[in-house]
């Protein structure tokens, strides 16, 4: 509506409403693409494909920026990130580049989740949380149901982030899409094979293209099947020039490496490389003190770290509340991440303030 | 100018003339300091010019961070008051030494280019960038710096230079490194360090200032040492002495 009024003006304001048209049209441009969120600072996000990451970073994952992950030597937490990013995207029907150190990148895909499916569980929570919030009387409850048959979310799921199943392997038949392309970093000697199938990939992509986001998952980089040894030069130097070409296309890339095979001097530039910089820690099992400090400490699988996150068009940093995160299954199903909560010190146990405060009898002076 | 002196500026000094070097780290980007420069070199009493070799970023971040501290890189670019030159994608295929030869005769004709050489600034948005660019030659990138160096002391124009601190080796004995090399030849070190007492929403990391100050012509020197916190915020950066914020 106000679009037609400021076309028909010819005024110094036309150039401007131009510029302005992606942000204007905005609600019209997310229900063409729902895998583009825009942010401040002329950003955009996409979803790194679990919605409490997505929350934390601030909106997801931003467009143009290089994600990087370090690996934990003990638990393959990072494939949970890197699966549910590139089913984010394969939901989305974007584009996507995968390689990876094994002989068989495409296997890798047959463990990617499936999106909860909307009958089962995401539209139960949803109706629960609209009685929860409204309380109507039972016979208007066939009202409610109606927009969960609508056949527009029923088909293809248009939500910016979806929460997966990761018992549920993904449709064969989303898999078998033509913008899916797999490398195996085995073959190849040099980065350089790598390097030229990003860099194609990249160029379908270009920046101002809105429509099209594309994802590039790159799993172990430095992982010894590659045989990249002694080249550490030539992979900060692929890094780089990775960034480099992101930042000039419509795409995101994540990088997971494990930071004990590097020297230190080298990971430490690979972390500055790195727009957004996230760790995964494991959990030791049974570990009594901090199943006593933590609430919940059975359900969690592991910790998530929060180094550095993107800031792309401004100097002010983004500094988060918490910087450690614990990585929970809901239900043995979709990824949950959450802040450490620490558990309440239980009265019954205080013996130990006791017996430490055994100078002073009068225990009750305990703060 | 949004004040007329703050801590980093008393603690900097008078600019041209030195070879400021600023050091960050992992945890804090020291990418601020750098802002706060080219603002500075730019500013309209100084009459400043800067050449930018940006490694990091690409001119529309540059352009977005300068358009909010009230400054627009785009017509300064236009008014060819600055050079900007993006080498983000710069690649040496095989004889990198004529990439940085080149890349110096590019500045080097830009600047004498100029009717007048005073207040002119080059800038070097991330020189570990370049060292990875040259493929970890460290004597390349030296021999350019040195250039670059001989190029400010000749045409008396300055030289800012970012870098990394946590990305080389230390210990007792560090073996000489690019990092110490630079050390040796700045003016003036900015660290930008984290608190230890880690993140905080108020206080971004602290500021070390290091300048070295030569007092008379028997080369007595020594060196002037300020330090304080600091906030960075959209249009500038706050910095308070460590307690002193309200």
């Amino acid at each position: 509506m106000a679009t037609s009024t400021r076309t028909g003006r010819t005024s110094s304001f036309s150039r401007n409403s131009s510029s302005f048209s992606p942000a204007s049209s905005s609600p019209l441009h997310q229900q063409q693409n729902p895998g583009i969120k825009l942010g401040p600072n002329a950003s955009a996000f996409v979803s790194s494909g679990i919605p409490d990451l997505d929350r934390i970073l601030g909106g997801g994952f931003l467009l143009g920026t290089l994600v990087m992950i370090m690996e934990d030597s003990d638990a393959p937490h990072h494939l949970l990130l890197l699966r549910n990013f590139m089913s984010q995207g394969i939901v989305h029907r974007q584009p996507l580049l995968f390689a990876s150190p094994s002989k068989e990148p495409r296997a890798f895909l047959g463990t990617l989740p499936s999106p909860l499916s909307s009958s089962s569980s995401s539209s139960s929570k949803d109706e629960k949380q609209e009685e929860k919030g409204l309380r109507i009387a039972w016979q208007y409850k066939k009202y409610l149901e109606q927009p969960a048959i609508d056949p527009h979310s029923k088909d293809v799921k248009q939500e910016f982030s979806n929460d997966f199943d990761l018992r549920k392997p993904l449709e064969r038949h989303l898999l078998g899409a033509k913008n899916i392309e797999c490398v195996t970093m085995q073959d190849s000697s040099s980065l350089a094979v790598i390097r030229d199938h990003c860099s194609n990939f990249l160029t379908k992509l270009p920046r101002n293209d809105g429509s099209n986001v594309g994802r590039i998952a790159i799993q172990s980089l430095c992982a010894p099947q590659c045989g990249y040894t002694e080249m550490d030069w030539d992979m900060v130097s692929f890094i780089r020039s990775l960034r480099a070409m992101v930042r000039s296309s419509n795409a995101v890339a994540v990088i997971t490496f494990p930071t004990s095979l590097l020297p230190p001097s080298f990971s430490k530039r690979w972390q500055h490389l790195a727009d957004t910089l996230l760790s995964v820690g494991s959990i030791p099992d049974e570990d009594k003190d901090l199943a006593k400090l933590l609430t919940g400490y059975q359900d969690m699988v592991g910790l998530l770290h929060v180094h550095k996150v993107a800031q792309i068009n401004s100097q002010v940093p983004v500094i988060l509340e918490a910087t450690t995160f614990s990585l929970k299954l809901h239900r043995r199903r979709s990824l949950v991440i959450e802040r450490l909560n620490q558990a309440p010190v239980d009265g019954s146990s205080g013996t130990s303030y006791g017996t430490a405060g055994s100078c002073s009898k009068s225990s009750s002076v305990d703060f | 100018m949004n004040s007329p002196s703050n801590l980093l500026d008393d603690a900097l000094g008078p600019i041209p003339g030195p070879v400021i070097l600023v050091e960050d780290r992992v945890e804090t980007s020291g990418a601020f300091v750098l802002h706060h420069l080219l603002k500075r070199s730019l500013a309209a009493d100084a009459g400043g010019a800067v050449v930018f070799l940006a490694l990091a970023q690409t001119f529309s971040h540059y352009d977005r961070i300068m358009r909010k501290m009230g400054y627009n890189l785009s017509a300064q670019r236009e008014n060819k008051k600055v050079l900007f030159l993006d080498m983000m994608k710069l690649e040496y295929p095989s004889e990198h030494k004529d990439g940085l030869i080149g890349l110096y005769a590019k500045i080097q004709s830009a600047i004498e280019s100029r009717s007048s050489k005073e207040n002119i600034t080059i800038m070097i948005d991330d020189i570990s960038l370049l060292e990875i660019a040259a493929r970890g030659s460290a004597d390349d990138v030296l021999d350019f710096m040195h250039y670059c160096v001989a190029l400010t002391s000749e045409l008396g124009c300055s030289l800012v230079i970012l870098n990394h601190e946590d990305i080389y080796p230390s210990g007792e004995e560090p073996p000489p490194t690019l990092h110490s090399n630079l050390e040796y030849l700045a003016d003036v070190v900015v660290k930008t360090e984290p608190l230890l007492t880690g993140l905080a929403v108020d206080v971004h990391g602290q500021l070390t200032i290091i300048r070295k100050v030569v007092l008379n012509e028997k080369g007595y020197s020594a060196s002037k040492i300020s330090n304080f916190h600091f906030k960075v915020k959209e249009n500038g950066v706050e910095y308070f002495h460590p307690g002193s914020q309200r």
